[in-house]
């Protein structure tokens, strides 16, 4: 650390900027292993519907294939724009 | 029974031949009967990593094809005399690792050896699945930045589920990470992921830390694996590495940053 950096305003350090990127894309990542193949196409097919009606981001639509003893649940969750138009 | 140990990273150029060169050396010298085995078919690299380069005269697909027996295609290594080298063969042709092919010669190494130590390829294809396979337990090779980070976690999840122990309705096997690459001060001053910050993110228990070193370049150029190295602290940082695979206590070494006066901290770098 030089003698400038004293003065310097303090800002968000790399690292952390890397660490929460890593925690968000990998438990995305993980939610979606192991589920069907068919998952990915499914979302994006949802996604296409989704947008018929709402203006919405890519990652809008999150799908989640959980199992409870035999039953299979496949939760769906769409997160819509705050001024809906 | 030898114990097979896949070293994987999914990401390229993180350690992987670097890290199987050091840990088979690291147990041969310790005394147990180690073979490393080069699965990074069409790029051949483990023999000038050990320094065997010019010894090699038939490879593990020729094994696999019957073109050669193991006897001849073993390379003994000239330091350790305990320690083996299958190198990998220089064909394009992908599928030449064969699900039995492999599995033949494992089973006939694992006759006259304790430790076999697979060194993945890069990426998700066949040679890495078949490193993969056959594995008891896996060391994980991660270097402290994002895409490596998240190839790791990639290289996990086919650990958990691709694996001929789970197929055949065992549990997952073992994954242990080795971070490489580590500068402890640029992670103190928050410029890189920390041990902790990986560990929580890949949530799987250390074997160990290798830091950010010149002697690993110098050990590659001269085909001599880095454990050898024992006044470096990469060559120290894998023997301690070593230790702890065997199952000994040793604390980490290398990870913190040197402490400095008060000119220093105002004028240092």
């Amino acid at each position: 650390m030089g003698i400038f950096d004293y003065f310097r305003q303090p800002r968000q350090k790399s690292a952390s900027v890397a660490k929460e990127r890593l925690q968000i894309i990998v438990a995305r990542e993980r939610a979606a292993r192991g589920g069907p193949d068919y998952l990915p196409a499914m979302q994006q097919e949802l996604l296409q519907v989704i947008r018929k009606y709402v203006k919405v981001d890519d990652d809008a639509v999150q799908m989640n294939v959980d199992r409870e003893g035999d039953c299979e649940v496949l939760e769906l969750n769409i997160t819509l724009p705050d001024d809906r138009g | 029974m030898a114990r097979i140990v896949v070293i994987t990273s999914g990401k390229g150029g993180v350690g992987k031949t670097t890290t199987s060169a050091a840990i088979a050396t690291g147990l041969a010298l310790r005394g147990h009967k180690t073979a490393v085995i080069d699965f990074d078919v069409g790029l051949r690299n483990l023999d000038l990593i050990m320094g065997c380069e010019r010894r090699v005269v038939y490879d593990f697909v020729n094994v696999i094809n019957g073109d050669a027996n193991l006897k001849q295609a073993l390379i003994r290594d000239k330091r350790a005399e305990n320690l083996h080298i299958l190198p990998a063969s220089q064909t394009r042709d992908k599928d030449a690792l064969t699900q039995d092919g492999v599995e033949r010669v494992l089973n006939e190494l694992s006759e006259d050896f304790e430790y076999i130590i697979c060194d993945s390829p890069a990426g998700i294809e066949r040679g890495a699945l078949m490193a993969a396979y056959f594995a008891d337990e896996a060391i994980v090779v991660t270097n402290p930045e994002v895409s490596s980070v998240r190839d790791s976690d990639r290289i996990l999840g086919i650990l958990a589920s691709k694996t001929r122990q789970v197929e055949q309705g065992g549990e997952p096997i073992q994954g242990r990470l080795l971070l490489t690459r580590y500068a402890a001060e640029r992670a103190a001053r928050g410029e890189m992921l920390s041990i902790e910050d990986v560990g929580e993110i890949l949530a799987i228990d250390l074997l160990g830390v290798i830091p950010e070193s010149q002697a690993v370049l110098n050990a590659s150029n001269a085909g001599l694996p880095v454990v050898l190295d024992e006044e470096s602290d990469a060559g120290q940082a894998y023997q301690d590495a070593v230790d702890r695979f065997l199952g000994e206590e040793r604390p980490l070494r290398f990870v913190d940053v040197p402490k400095k006066g008060f000119f220093g901290r105002l004028f240092g770098s």
